[in-house]
């Protein structure tokens, strides 16, 4: 079977030409992704650390207030770490609509479909044991979109808008942050301590999403019919064996 | 002809040089450049005097002790005789019906040409019933005062939110001001109590220019209301560098550290407290040792411990914070995927096993 019959990946210009075309396997995450995964991981770690440590800062140090900056540093990480997946979602987001195919997927759930949310069943079905073979998939299990959208892409606008509602507090009346996210966020939460508290609590939700996210990873890279971490590397998607693709969406 | 403020403030034995000191000073307190106490002056000499009705509902009159003790003598004097005090029941000389009757009076006389201050708030549940003022229902006469009324000042987060009677489960139902009155202009001037100089400057720039100063999006004055205790506080170089008070009474707390862990509301209340401070810029919570509760905010009461940092959440049902909460959803998840990992492995090492036999 060829490459171009089995997934929906690109024509050539993503192929690099060294590669044979009729092996097992599918260019799915193109290079834009892969970076723009592991950025964003590294700006998650740090955002949840440094937030932490902001709502309950290490103990105190002595001295001249002079001598120390240690809650300013933790931060600016923060603010900075923000920064950058701020950007770095806003690009996913222009990705999404000028990449390929897989860079839309969990963007996009295909929730009108019957034949999807029966594919979340099996997928569900497969993780409590009771089917004995999972789906092939090129893109992400119909479950994993689901997560992907409502646990992830979901979370993280929550986390975006509530941390520039915050970010214009401080930055005061006159910012862009203050003006597009404070002014109607706070209002709409009662106080600025309630729209802390829900904050903060949205990191521990994304905390749960990395814990899932990692451990089906791992998981879906041993049991699965196709490769999983590997292929957040390379961008290539190996498959274990040529039987059809099944195509719940 | 009416009489005008300057007139009123002569006859109550102000020097013209006092009242001129005056208007720099709240032109000066309302952020105004110099040029505007002329404008503020001019006003009041020839404006008639513009009556203030002040009514007390669900209230503790922490408001009016607040007031009462404007720092600066003059400003209290000064706008005391702005008040038209024919109606103030903590204040007022007047009793019972003969009271009452004043009410009538300016709703009548000087109809959509008074301001309405209201300090407390009306409790709603059993037609109002929890209070009583002059025989009748607050709400009723709230109702009636703001019928007629240019504009209403909702002093304190009584008024402005609900505050201590309206924390759960507000059994009187008591509601705030602008929840109850929806078809006139509101100055919300939350704080429990307000500071008193800004209670008196929010009043002399109503009185002087028959408008609202400008406000934010939840009705309160820019003015004063626009930053944190957090952004203006003088124990802020502390919070940056990382020094806390860790427990009361501890080396930080003798050496002025940051109260921010001792739960300090200072980052997430706005008020002119750190700004303006208390008993005519003597001091304020934080100046004295102790965290910011967080009064002028909505809800205060019911965020859990003042002395949290990390508030309570009531969705849960039991009181947790965003920590608790968090913690115990990551631990129950953690320790599922290991489950899950572990009967992975075993299923898949058996039919490994079932293959190969």
């Amino acid at each position: 079977m060829s490459n171009q019959a089995i997934g929906n990946s690109k024509p050539a210009r993503h192929v690099p030409r060294t590669r044979p075309i009729d092996r097992n396997e599918v260019y799915v995450y193109e290079a834009p992704i892969r970076l723009w995964h592991w950025i964003n991981a590294l700006a998650i770690l740090t955002l949840a650390v440094t937030g932490y440590l902001i709502a309950s800062p290490l103990p105190s140090l002595g001295g001249e207030a002079s001598d120390h900056y240690l809650m300013g540093y933790i931060r600016f990480a923060h603010f900075a770490a923000a920064y950058i997946m701020i950007i770095g979602f806003v690009f996913r987001i222009y990705w999404a609509i000028v990449g390929n195919i897989h860079a839309r997927q969990i963007f996009l759930p295909p929730i009108h479909k019957a034949k999807w949310w029966a594919g979340i069943i099996y997928s569900v079905r497969w993780y409590l044991f009771l089917v004995k073979e999972p789906r092939k998939y090129v893109g992400h299990n119909p479950l994993a979109t689901f997560g992907m959208h409502f646990g992830f892409i979901w979370l993280t606008v929550f986390l975006i808008v509530t941390g520039l509602a915050l970010y214009g507090e401080g930055a005061g009346y006159d910012s862009w942050q203050y003006t597009f996210f404070s002014s109607w966020v706070i209002p709409l939460f009662g106080q600025s301590q309630d729209v802390h508290t829900y904050h903060h609590l949205a990191m521990w939700g994304m905390v749960i999403f990395v814990i899932v996210h990692v451990y089906a990873a791992v998981r879906e890279e041993i049991m699965s019919r196709q490769s999983m971490m590997s292929s957040m590397f390379s961008g290539w998607r190996n498959f274990k064996d040529d039987l059809p693709m099944d195509k719940d969406h | 002809m009416m009489e005008s403020f300057y007139d009123v403030m002569r006859r109550q034995g102000i020097s013209r040089r006092s009242f001129l000191k005056f208007c720099s000073l709240t032109a000066a307190s309302l952020g105004l450049g110099p040029s505007f106490a002329p404008t503020i002056a001019n006003a009041m000499e020839n404006k008639p005097r513009l009556p203030v009705l002040w009514l007390h509902g669900l209230e503790c009159t922490c408001c009016s002790e607040s007031f009462i003790r404007s720092a600066h003598p003059l400003v209290k004097d000064v706008v005391l005789s702005m008040l038209s005090l024919d109606y103030d029941d903590t204040i007022m000389a007047s009793a019972g019906h003969q009271a009452e009757a004043i009410v009538t009076e300016i709703v009548e006389k000087y109809k959509g040409n008074y301001i309405l201050a209201v300090e407390g708030n009306p409790p709603l549940n059993e037609d109002g019933m929890f209070c009583i003022i002059g025989g009748k229902p607050f709400v009723e006469q709230l109702r009636y005062a703001a019928s007629n009324a240019k504009a209403i000042i909702s002093w304190g987060s009584c008024a402005s939110w609900g505050c201590v009677q309206a924390a759960r489960p507000n059994p009187t139902r008591a509601t705030p001001v602008h929840q109850v009155i929806t078809d006139k202009p509101i100055i919300k001037v939350p704080g429990c109590p307000p500071i008193a100089e800004v209670m008196t400057a929010v009043v002399s720039y109503i009185l002087t220019f028959e408008r609202f100063p400008e406000l934010d999006r939840q009705g309160r004055p820019k003015m004063f209301y626009s930053q944190r205790i957090h952004d203006k506080c003088y124990r802020r170089p502390h919070f940056d560098a990382g020094q806390f008070v860790e427990t009361w009474d501890d080396e930080g707390a003798r050496k002025g550290y940051c109260l921010y862990k001792m739960g300090c509301k200072g980052p997430t209340t706005y008020n002119a407290c750190s700004t303006v401070r208390w008993n005519g810029g003597l001091s304020f919570p934080i100046q004295s040792g102790h965290g910011c509760i967080g009064c002028s905010e909505d809800g205060f009461w019911d965020k859990g411990g003042f002395y949290d940092r990390l508030t309570n959440i009531h969705q849960f049902g039991i009181e947790e914070n965003a920590d608790k909460i968090g913690m115990a959803a990551a631990g129950v998840v953690g320790a599922a995927a290991v489950a899950h990992a572990a009967v992975s492995a075993i299923k898949r090492a058996r039919d490994n096993g079932d293959k190969q036999s």
